[in-house]
C-alpha cells in the first residue's frame, strides 16, 4: 500500500518537476513548483519526518512560494525561449552524467542500516536533539543570526537611493 | 521489484536534482533559475530525511540537517529576490543576459 503512495508521490514530483521547466508562462510554473512542494511535503510523511512535512508547507508552500509569485507578478516577462542550442545539450550532457554517477553511486553503496524503529513522533526527540546537551545550540544561534542579515540585506538592497 | 527502500528515495532524489540542474543551466529568466534552485535543495533535502530515516533513525541527524537547510533557502530566496528586483529597477528586464553589471 505505501508502495503506491510512494510512487504515486514520486511520479507527481517528477512530472511537476520536470513542468516548472517547460511551462512557459511564468506563473503557470510557479503553481507546478507549489504542487512539486507539497507532493515532497508527503513523501516526507511517508519517511516518518512529520515535523519536516509541516515545516515544509508552512515554509515552502506557504512563504517561498508567495515570495516568488509576488516577483513574477511585479517583473515583466523575460524574452521567452531557451539560450543557444548548444548550451541546451551541453547542460543535459552535464545533468545526465552527474546522474549516472551519482546512480551508480548509490546503487553500489551497502549503507549500514540499523534495525532501530524510527520514532513514531519526531517533535520531542528533533527538539532534544537540537537543544539538548551536546546538541545543535550554537549552530541555531547562528542560523538566527544568519536569518536577521538576510533580512537586512534583502532591506537595503531592496531599498530606493 | 516494487518495494520501497533507501535506494527508491535516493534515486528519485537524484532525479529531481538533475532535472533542477538542467533549468538552472538553461533557463533564460531569472525567477525561474531560482525555482529550479529551489528544485534542487528540495532534492537535497528529500535524502537527507531519507538517510535519517534508514542510516540513523534514532538520532535524527539527517533531519537537523534538513531543517538547516530549510532555514538556508529561505535567507537564500529572501536576498536573492531582493537583488532581483534592485537589478531589475536598473536594467528593466529579468533576462539573465542583462544580468552583467558585475562584467566590465
Amino acid at each position: 500500500m505505501l508502495e503506491i503512495v510512494f510512487y504515486l508521490f514520486a511520479a507527481i514530483a517528477l512530472v511537476s518537476a520536470i513542468a516548472v521547466i517547460a511551462v512557459r508562462d511564468l506563473f503557470r510554473a510557479a503553481l507546478c513548483l507549489i504542487l512539486l512542494f507539497m507532493t515532497v511535503a508527503g513523501i516526507y510523511l511517508l519517511l516518518q519526518a512529520d515535523f519536516l512535512a509541516i515545516v515544509q508547507i508552512l515554509i515552502y508552500v506557504g512563504a517561498i512560494s508567495i515570495l516568488i509569485i509576488v516577483a513574477i507578478m511585479l517583473t515583466r516577462d523575460a524574452r521567452q525561449g531557451q539560450p543557444a542550442g548548444r548550451l541546451k545539450y551541453f547542460a543535459a550532457i552535464v545533468s545526465a552524467l552527474l546522474l549516472g554517477t551519482v546512480l551508480l553511486g548509490i546503487l553500489n553503496t551497502a549503507f549500514s542500516m540499523p534495525d532501530s524503529a524510527p520514532w513514531q513522533e519526531t517533535i520531542k526527540p528533533l527538539g532534544k536533539a537540537l537543544f539538548g546537551d551536546s546538541g545543535y545550540l550554537l549552530t541555531v544561534e547562528i542560523a538566527a543570526v544568519m536569518l536577521l542579515s538576510a533580512i537586512l540585506g534583502a532591506i537595503a538592497v531592496i531599498r530606493e537611493k | 521489484m516494487f518495494s520501497v527502500g533507501l535506494d527508491q528515495y535516493l534515486i528519485l532524489s537524484a532525479l529531481l536534482f538533475c532535472i533542477g540542474l538542467f533549468g538552472v543551466l538553461t533557463q533564460r529568466n531569472v525567477i525561474k533559475i531560482i525555482m529550479c534552485l529551489e528544485i534542487m535543495l528540495n532534492a537535497v533535502n528529500i535524502s537527507l530525511i531519507a538517510f535519517s530515516r534508514y542510516v540513523t533513525p534514532v538520532t535524527l541527524t539527517g533531519q537537523i540537517f534538513a531543517i538547516f537547510v530549510m532555514v538556508v533557502a529561505a535567507a537564500e530566496v529572501a536576498v536573492g529576490i531582493a537583488i532581483i528586483f534592485a537589478i531589475y529597477r536598473e536594467r528593466e528586464s529579468v533576462d539573465i543576459e542583462n544580468f552583467d553589471i558585475l562584467k566590465w
